[in-house]
This record gives C-alpha cells, structure tokens and sequence, in this order.
C-alpha cells in the first residue's frame, strides 16, 4: 500500500516500502504554469530534507525543488528531460526522482492529502 | 505593499484572471492565459499591453532641444516635428541612467518616455541638468496613460477596430490626433517586440475605452509583462536593469549606434565614451546558446569553458519561445566576445557549455 504526503513547499513523497517517488504537487504545478525544464539530480546522490535538490522552471522563473525527507536517489524520470511538460499533464503520475529513505521517521513531520488540501485552501486565500 | 501603484486599467485586469504581480512599484499583469500564448498571439497576429506604468516628461521652453541634445545620447537636432529617437541618459563617467524616447512635438516642445522604474530617479537627474537652460520639465507620468497594440495585425486593428488611421505613419513616427468619438490621442509607430505595432498615448479614461473597444472586438489578445520580456529578449532589445544600468554604458551594451559622439555641443557622459571607445571596451554584451535544456537567468555566472574563470554574467535568459532553445544575454569579458567562442553558464550546481553567439536569436519585422 503506498500512502502519499505533502511538504510546505508542495512537493509530494508516495512512500511504498523503503523507496518513495518525489514530484510536485497540482497546486504547484498549476502556480508555475508551463514547465519549460526540470533541473534533477543524478543517480547515487544523497538528498537532505530541507535543501534543495533540483528546480522546476517555468518560462518567466525558476523554483527550486525542496527535498521532503532524505535518501539516495535511485532513479530520475528521464522522459521529463525531453518533455517537461508531462509535470502538468499529470504531476502524481510524472514524479521527478526515486529515492530510498534514510530516516522514515521524517515523513512525520509531513502532511497528508487532507491536511495539505486544506494548507492550499489557506494559501490561495492570501 | 502599502504603496504599490495601480494603473487606470487595474480593475479589467483583475476581472479578466490576470496573475499580477509588483513591477517597477506598479502592481502589474504579468500573464492572462499564459505567456507563451500571449507571445505567439504577437508574433503571429495581434497583442495589447496595458504599458501605463510607463513614465512620461514633457520638456518645454526656448532651450528645449538643447536641453534635450545635452542629456540624450542621439542627435535631435533639426529634425522634423513628429520623429521619434531612441537613446539614453548617462552619467558623466558614461553610466546609463536610463534608456528612452524622445518624441519631438515642435522646435521646442519634447516628450520623454522613460522607464517606470526610474522615473524618480529621472526626473531629479533632468532637473539638476537643467540649470543653465531655459526649460520647463513637467512629468506627466500620472496622468497620461499607455498602451502598446504590437504584431503582424497591429495595423489592421488599428485602423478598422479603433478608426485610427495609421497605415502611412512611417517606423519611429507619431501624430497627435483624436479617436472617431474625438478623444485626443498620441499615437506612435514603435513598440518593444520586435512586431510590427503602435503606441498610443491617452489620459486614463481614453485608455480604458480603447482597452474595451479591444477587448469586446476579439481581434487582440491581453497581453502581460511575461510575454513584454520573452519578445523583447528574443530579438536582442535590452531591458534596462538587466542590460544597461547605472554602471553599464550603452557602448559595453552593443547599442553604440544610439549615441553620437561626434553631435555638435556633445551631451552629458560623452567624453567618458569617447575615452572607452578609443582604449577599447573591457566587456561586452553578447548572445549565448547552451545545447542543453538547462535555462541560464539574470544573474547566473559565465565562465571560461573549462569553467576555471568567471568572466561575466547573464543579464537576460530563458528557455526561448519563438526560437527553441535555452538562449541568453549576458555581459561578458571582451577577450571572449567573438561570435563562436566556447564558454560556460553555471545553473545552480551544475556548469554547461554554452557558444557566444549574435544577441538577436530572432528576426524583427518592422514595417518601415
């Protein structure tokens, strides 16, 4: 069973096992408008919670990506290199990078669906 | 935000879902729709930007044109009423202090369209040069409104959505006239996309019509800030702040055509260009192409292609829309400036090979 969780920053972690998928949320894609580039890391590096790991890039700017949790990166989706826009046809499904958790215990320290619907809520009121 | 400024046309924005956002202490359209669309909609039919935000000055007084010659890099004198020059204002050590146009109304009346940006700055730079001259400076900029209506059908809508006829007005011309309802209006033949296009000049309330008579005809597109900046940057027009500024003169800026060293009475910073350009210039503003998707922005180092030596910075960069590719502008060591050069941008953390290449990556299409 996977389960996914929400960052502040609008990433996403679906978490199956001790490996999890990282891309951005529909909220965040539909805020950058048309992804242009997606900056990835590669294969066999460490990302930290709380530091940036990539950057996604619209036409006018680009946002940086902000690890949820920790973990070594096992596999990037290589099909957003040639075709970025695929974060916004479908963000869940064209996560940006696979890693295995370090510390899964930071997924605590996360939203669920519900909690981050109603962060979005918030967010877009101000 | 206590004090960001709205411009007339503020609440049609907001009605039509506009993403705004603080430019130049206006609070600005960037997009409606998206900025590709927007660009495309210039570059193939017809667009209409709310540029209110503009600042306007009217120099006036029987030193005028001198005036106007002492502070302006191009050569005004003895042209005819109802030319337009573009040039800038520099320091006396030859920084810009703004890039404009002058609109020439009669022997002694000029209208100066400068950057929203500095119009504070402008305007105290113009009168501490006025001393010696007989000249009344009049900043106009709240109370004229401006929009831009730029691309292929620019002239079509023109004539036969607002009744304005502009068909003979020739490139860098205007002519003061009145809409069919007798509205006066400015109306210039100029723009910042590299299209065909016009410019017109109204107190708020004319603006406002005209932006709805537009919009209820269908035939231009809203367009924001967003897609303003991708079609200027794609035929290589700078922006300044990112390609002239204070400490940027506009020879390092590849626009020496604009400034005339040689005009009688000289202007202000003349003589500081005239020293760059006989020692050469030290850097230079160039055109640069990664192979990568990777999208070089303001800011971003250039280096030495083995990546071992800064040599210069991006000025302007994006992933471009009329032209595919990950282009930029940037301001770079002159040893390096040489169309066909290797260099290197750094991206976050990670460096890419990039070739100097020409700063138009696309063709204008002025109707002249």
């Amino acid at each position: 069973m996977s389960k996914t969780f929400f960052s502040k920053t609008h990433e996403y972690v679906t978490v199956d096992g001790e490996n999890a998928v990282i891309g951005i949320s529909d909220f965040a894609q539909k805020a950058l408008g048309n992804v242009v580039y997606v900056d990835m890391p590669e294969e066999g590096d460490e990302i930290e919670a709380g530091e940036d790991f990539g950057a996604v890039e619209s036409v006018k700017a680009a946002s940086d990506l902000i690890a949820p949790v920790s973990g070594e990166v096992i596999e990037i989706n290589e099909a957003l290199e040639e075709n970025p826009r695929l974060v916004n046809e479908d963000c869940m499904a064209n996560w940006i990078i696979k890693v295995k958790l370090s510390d899964p215990s930071q997924l605590d320290d996360l939203m669920d669906a519900e909690a981050y619907a109603a962060f979005c809520a918030s967010e877009a009121a101000h | 935000m206590e004090n960001i400024r709205k411009t007339c046309l503020y609440p049609r924005h907001i009605a039509l879902g506009a993403q705004m956002s603080p430019f130049a202490g206006f609070d600005m359209p960037i997009q409606y729709k998206g900025i590709a669309e927007e660009h495309n909609a210039v570059r193939n039919a017809c667009g209409v930007f709310d540029v209110s935000h503009m600042g306007e000055v009217l120099i006036s007084g029987p030193d005028a044109e001198k005036y106007v010659n002492h502070i302006f890099t191009n050569d005004i004198t003895g042209a005819p009423d109802g030319k337009i020059f573009y040039g800038m204002m520099l320091h006396p050590d030859g920084g810009t202090v703004d890039d404009l146009l002058v609109y020439r109304r009669g022997e002694n009346n000029f209208l100066l369209v400068i950057n929203a940006a500095n119009i504070d700055k402008d305007i105290d730079w113009m009168f501490k040069c006025a001393e010696c001259y007989n000249v009344r400076i009049e900043d106009l900029s709240d109370e004229l409104g401006e929009l831009a209506i730029q691309g292929p059908e620019a002239e079509s809508v023109m004539e036969n959505v607002l009744g304005i006829k502009c068909a003979d007005l020739a490139f860098y011309t205007f002519r003061e006239t009145a809409l069919p309802n007798g509205s006066a209006i400015l109306v210039s033949r100029t723009g910042y996309t590299g299209e065909d296009g016009f410019e017109i000049y109204a107190y708020p309330g004319i603006i406002v019509d005209i932006w709805d008579a537009l919009m209820a005809s269908g035939n231009a597109e809203p367009c924001g800030l967003g897609c303003r900046d991708t079609l200027r940057f794609e035929v290589g027009l700078p922006l300044y702040g990112d390609e002239l500024a204070d400490d940027i003169t506009p020879l390092e800026a590849g626009l020496g055509i604009f400034v005339k060293l040689d005009k009688p009475g000289g202007f202000i910073g003349r003589d500081a260009l005239a020293a760059q350009k006989a020692e050469g210039l030290r850097r230079k503003l160039v055109g640069l192409e990664l192979a990568d998707r990777a999208i070089p922005r303001h800011g971003y180092e250039v280096l030495t292609a083995d990546g071992s030596e800064v040599i210069g910075a991006v000025t302007t960069g994006y992933r471009g829309i009329s032209v595919d590719k990950s282009i930029a502008m940037a301001l770079i060591d002159a040893r390096y400036a040489e169309k066909g050069t290797p260099v290197a941008v750094r991206i976050r953390k990670k460096i890419f090979p990039a070739t100097v290449t020409a700063k138009k990556f696309f063709k204008k299409s002025y109707k002249k």
